[in-house]
């Protein structure tokens, strides 16, 4: 089933990506090809298979609740693209 | 028309840990300078691996145990994407499809009337940062990011504000018996958001929804609801349309004002967590999790009436907060029928509560111990002191930790019922206010307290009121005055 490009555009705004008008039609065409190629497992036949959410066989791995040390806030805050005072610092956001 | 309201709740409750849910950085972002609690799995670096809190989990599933939840054997984390800095992956790990319980109830009791609350999950995930808005741009402390966080829902069951609030408190009071929620809204521990719609009473479809958000206290959920219930009724009443929108309480206008629409369904793209292997709740373990459950308010409210006769609105008060209940139980207990469950009580409800919100630390950290306040009790009950003077002792007591005896010794305030002695003060008032006196033997009977309160004032408080007034309803006969009010 082929991708509509307004499926495209709200895929684009919510990741947040600005596209151009030929990025928008070759994304189309490569998600659609992408979604094509998924859609060949549905020929196969899963009546009896539960389904699952992960292919990891491991179940319950938890850890103690036990405090562990932190990172120095010197390393925490290296690669903040802007930092004021001890904080990451970054464009205004609406209040919600 | 008539109309009636739709609520449903959504509470946040941050888990009480020591560590943060997938990583081993301190819970405890409060008090820690901005972003020290932090760490690459919370900073959401790439090629980290979170590991789930086995205490955050155990703490979700008493929860949901204590809701009359069903623990299914079967749950998983998922992934919520949206974009905003207080998430630092560009998605929140929280539970989808299986959550951790789902369908219990809680029973409310309002204005008489016990509802029933269905709730419909309770899940975990993971708190946000925190962001402080500066001019020109937001500042991000992560300290917070990634504490453990409980989302409990109920279904559409709830009809009215004062539900809405009943529902809240007695969610607190759990919340806080079990020990895995400070219940503390003002600091955020606690946050509430309620969905609100109105239809004519008797419909069987739903109005239209708003989201209310921003209740930062039990006070404003209660006022922030009835607004919105009158606000969407008085639309409906005009023929008009609710809108889907989000709306916001303003505390400093005592209404809520339109945050945002909602004509765009959210789309938090969910998938299962993939670093996070599921989890297989087995029957031994949600068994060994129900041993820890406590006795919870509501069977404590009903034993406090039943096993010992206490006013139901006095054990409402006295069940409401764990530590208060177990003090009241050890309290009843150091008394051994030597001293009435309801005098107990009074005195705590009048008294000791107060004293204990004074102090700091309240109840828990008060020096006065059950069978202290017992002692106290048993003096003004055997009329070693008067109920004005215990009082004053019991203060003392949350004061210095002295004990009640004590303190009566050493200030002498052994209530004075020597008939003599009383006499002899009662006569030297009535000749020191010949005013009043005139007053009173010319019909004035008011004045008779006022004599009663001079004596109580020279003696400190500690004249037995009834030879007091019994010796001065005698002393006023004998100087011609009117047959004194019997108290």
């Amino acid at each position: 089933m082929p991708l509509s490009r307004e499926q495209v555009l709200h895929i684009a705004e919510l990741a947040k990506l600005g596209l151009s008008e030929q990025e928008v039609e070759r994304f189309t065409e490569q998600l659609s090809e992408i979604l094509a190629y998924a859609e060949r497992l549905n020929a196969l036949d899963t009546e009896a298979i539960s389904p699952m959410a992960q292919a990891i066989i491991q179940r319950n791995v938890t850890r103690d609740d036990v405090v562990q040390p932190s990172l120095p806030v010197e390393e925490v805050l290296a690669n903040a693209p802007q930092r004021q005072d001890d904080f990451f610092r970054v464009k205004p956001i609406l209040e919600e | 028309m008539e109309y009636e309201a739709v609520i449903g709740m959504e509470v946040h409750a941050q888990v009480i840990t020591a560590s943060k849910m997938f990583c081993g950085c301190s819970a405890d972002y409060a008090s820690a300078p901005p972003n020290t609690h932090t760490c690459p799995v919370c900073l959401g670096m790439p090629g980290v691996l979170p590991v789930a809190n086995q205490a955050a989990i155990e703490a979700t599933i008493l929860t949901g145990l204590a809701l009359n939840c069903e623990i299914p054997p079967f749950s998983k984390f998922d992934r919520k994407n949206y974009p905003y800095p207080d998430l630092p992956k560009g998605y929140q790990i929280s539970q989808y499809d299986y959550p951790l319980c789902i369908n219990g109830y809680l029973d409310i009791s309002v204005g008489g009337q016990q509802r029933r609350i269905r709730i419909r999950r309770v899940h975990l995930e993971e708190d946000t940062a925190k962001l402080m808005h500066v001019p020109g741009g937001s500042l991000i402390d992560f300290n917070r990011a990634g504490v453990p966080l409980m989302e409990i829902v109920t279904e559409a069951d709830i009809r009215s504000a004062e539900e809405a609030y009943a529902y809240l408190v007695e969610l607190r009071s759990i919340l806080r018996y079990l020990g895995v929620n400070t219940g503390n809204m003002e600091e955020g521990a606690m946050r509430c958001e309620a969905n609100v719609s109105v239809r004519p009473k008797g419909a069987q479809e739903f109005g239209t929804k708003v989201e209310v958000k921003n209740l930062n206290s039990f006070r404003s959920v209660r006022l922030a609801i009835a607004y919105e219930i009158e606000r969407q009724t008085r639309l409906l009443e005009r023929g008009e349309r609710v809108h889907q929108v989000t709306m916001g309480w303003d505390e400093e206008r005592l209404q809520t004002v339109f945050q945002r629409s909602k004509e765009y369904a959210e789309d938090y793209r969910y998938f299962p967590e993939p670093d996070l292997p599921p989890l297989e709740l087995s029957r031994e373990w949600v068994e060994v999790i129900r041993r820890r459950l406590p006795e919870l308010p509501a069977a404590k409210r009903a034993r406090f009436i039943a096993q010992w006769g206490i006013k139901p609105e006095d054990a409402e008060i006295l069940a409401a907060d764990r530590a208060v209940a177990e003090y009241f139980e050890a309290a009843v207990g150091a008394a051994n029928g030597v001293v009435a469950p309801q005098t107990v009580a009074n005195w705590m409800v009048v008294e000791v509560l107060r004293l204990a919100r004074e102090a700091e630390g309240g109840l828990e950290a008060a020096r006065v111990l059950p069978k202290d306040l017992v002692a106290l009790i048993q003096m003004v009950a055997e009329g070693a002191i008067t109920q004005t003077v215990g009082k004053e002792v019991l203060a003392e007591m949350f004061a210095t930790g002295a004990k009640a005896e004590e303190i009566v010794e050493r200030r002498g305030l052994r209530q004075i019922s020597d008939a003599d002695a009383l006499r002899r003060m009662v006569e030297e008032v009535l000749a020191q206010n010949p005013g009043p006196l005139q007053q009173y033997l010319e019909g004035k009977q008011t004045v008779f307290a006022f004599f009663v309160g001079q004596i109580m004032r020279a003696t400190r408080g500690k004249a037995n009121p009834h030879i007091v007034s019994a010796l001065l309803r005698e002393e006023l006969e004998k100087r011609g005055g009117p047959a004194a009010p019997t108290p």
